[in-house]
């Protein structure tokens, strides 16, 4: 058996999720070849390469591939995928896009963010926003998988010693170019990894109130999240989403504010390991999966919880 | 231009799911149903396109059992002009799903399909990909903004660190996000209209699909279950029980 995963990467470094994504394939068991698909994306490959229990990375470094189109990434992997049993990525909205492209090529199901793995074909998941975790078993020839990163632990990024080997095959569809792009800027940790995560709702009231977590976060070291409520108002910007839609997160303290606890929010951090809520309703659902819950003005509890921390 | 829209029959958002005792999936017997919300999205989103008179005509389609006319119904009170349900009992996998939606696109030509970007039911996230990659078109997945202009649209994506936008040739298939619109309510005279609109029913063996599928569930279960814990009287308190019970700060 052997394995490939798909590196996540901006061309500049190899994303975390990579680390975890190599941490299922390793618990799937075979060799792992890394492929990495970018355009001067020569550090990327090198960082592949010392990642622990990679025995070959595989780069493609081509113009077409720098922003990661699907057209022009999803026949490159096609290509590679013969003598492959699984090919994995990361649940990040880059292997989601590219991912169930490679699998209706190969004419195979695809499995998606997958949580744990019970054996070489048989994989656990989470469907209805997390209510039931469903068990599937795959007779794929080639199985095709997402991985969610927060399920399994990452590898070290330092120990191995993988040989590089450029891929010369060169697939631009010219269906699709890329125009642009507005990343938010910050200096806190990456959501989806941060050790503590401090998310805002529907309470902050706006968007200025949200300094108060940033501040707090700042504190802790920790990463700002929001509620689907708080996005769609404009406190923040999309991509600080926790949920069935947005982001899933699993850090060691999940601080929710001002935030009640739908279903959809759920699905996105109940598996942090422990939950704070501050709500000023003490009925809240988000009160039935906190862990330390503080029935308390937001406005009055957050600035004094910076002030002891 | 013509527009095609897949939507899907899925349990209301807002229902609660239960797992069957024998683990065989989920208890949807007498469970509320209704449109899949990112569905709703990508209607809304036509019919907004055929009021800036860039679609000239809404086809809705969806893929499973005989009630789910109820929702193609509701996707023409909302503005589509015809609907067609491939009629499918059992429950379907994704890649079933997109042969049969690839079949309906040859055999209508739409220039751009408009997908939820993932069902709430079995969050795949796969149909509007595997589509592409089947009828050969590009890709705009996770939109927060369309904008068809000539032989080419521009697609606002939500990507992980923020917005990317892409330019597709069309035809093109593109998959909603939450930001892309706000769904309208079908009002009742057009709920009145919706039933007078034709609604065509075929099946997977008509269209020459198989349906066949390389998975299987094995099992359904509860997660673990979460217990409530303790409620703190104070930020004092709270932040001794993190520092000294949780050790977490």
């Amino acid at each position: 058996m052997t394995i490939l995963v798909i590196a996540e990467h901006d061309n500049a470094a190899l994303a975390p999720a990579t680390l975890n994504t190599v941490a299922a394939a390793a618990k799937i068991g075979g060799d792992i070849h890394v492929l990495v698909a970018g355009a001067g994306a020569s550090a990327v490959a090198d960082a592949a390469g010392k990642v622990a229990g990679v025995a070959k990375v595989l780069v493609a470094d081509n113009a077409a591939y720098a922003h990661q189109l699907p057209e022009n990434i999803a026949p490159l992997v096609v290509e590679l995928a013969a003598g492959y049993s699984h090919i994995l990525a990361a649940a990040t909205s880059n292997g989601k896009n590219i991912l169930p492209r490679v699998a209706a090529l190969l004419d195979v199901d695809q499995i998606s963010e997958i949580i744990s793995v019970e054996s070489a074909d048989t994989f656990k998941r989470p469907i209805y926003a997390g209510n039931a975790i469903a068990t599937v078993q795959s007779s794929a020839s080639i199985k095709v998988i997402t991985v969610r990163a927060t399920g399994f632990d990452p590898v070290a990024a330092e120990g191995g010693s993988a040989a590089v080997e450029a891929v010369s095959a060169a697939h631009d569809a010219g269906k699709s170019s890329f125009v642009g792009e507005e990343l938010a800027q910050s200096d806190r940790p990456e959501l989806t990894a941060a050790k503590i995560v401090v998310s805002g709702g529907r309470g902050m009231q706006n968007g200025d109130n949200f300094k108060h977590l940033y501040t707090l976060a700042d504190k802790l070291g920790a990463a700002v999240g929001a509620s689907r409520a708080a996005v769609d108002a404009g406190f923040v910007p999309n991509d600080m989403q926790v949920g069935q839609t947005g982001k899933i997160v699993a850090p060691q303290l999940y601080i929710a504010v001002g935030i009640s606890g739908a279903i959809q929010h759920l699905a996105g951090m109940k598996d942090s390991k422990v939950i704070v809520a501050i709500n000023k309703d003490e009925e809240a659902p988000i009160f039935q999966v906190a862990d330390y819950g503080l029935v308390a003005d937001l406005f009055e509890a957050i600035p004094e919880l910076e002030k002891l921390v | 231009m013509k527009v095609l829209v897949a939507v899907k029959r899925v349990v209301d958002y807002n229902v609660k799911v239960r797992v069957k005792a024998d683990n065989s999936g989920v208890d949807l017997a007498n469970v509320k149903m209704s449109m899949n919300p990112f569905c709703e999205i990508a209607v809304e989103e036509a019919v907004r396109l055929k009021e800036k008179g860039v679609a000239t005509e809404i086809v809705v389609v969806s893929i499973g059992p005989t009630n789910a006319q109820e929702q193609l119904r509701t996707a023409l009170a909302l503005g589509a002009d015809r609907a067609i349900l491939v009629e499918s009992a059992e429950e379907l996998n994704s890649l079933a799903v997109a042969k049969l939606l690839n079949a309906v696109v040859a055999k209508e030509q739409p220039q751009l399909v408009i997908l939820g970007k993932q069902a709430i039911d079995s969050d795949n996230n796969q149909t509007g990909q595997m589509l592409a990659a089947l009828s050969g078109f590009a890709q705009g997945t996770f939109a927060s903004k369309v904008e068809v202009s000539g032989d080419k649209v521009a697609v606002t994506r939500e990507i992980d660190g923020g917005l990317q936008t892409v330019s597709l040739s069309l035809p093109a298939v593109v998959t909603t996000d939450l930001r892309l619109n706000e769904p309208r309510y079908a009002s009742l005279p057009n709920i009145m209209k919706a039933k007078k609109k034709p609604l065509e029913v075929l099946t997977p063996d008509a269209l020459g699909v198989s349906t066949a599928s390389t998975t299987k569930t094995i099992k359904v279960e509860a997660p673990a279950a979460r217990s409530a814990g303790i409620k703190v009287k104070s930020v004092a308190e709270l932040v001794e029980k993190l520092k000294n019970e949780a050790k977490v700060i």
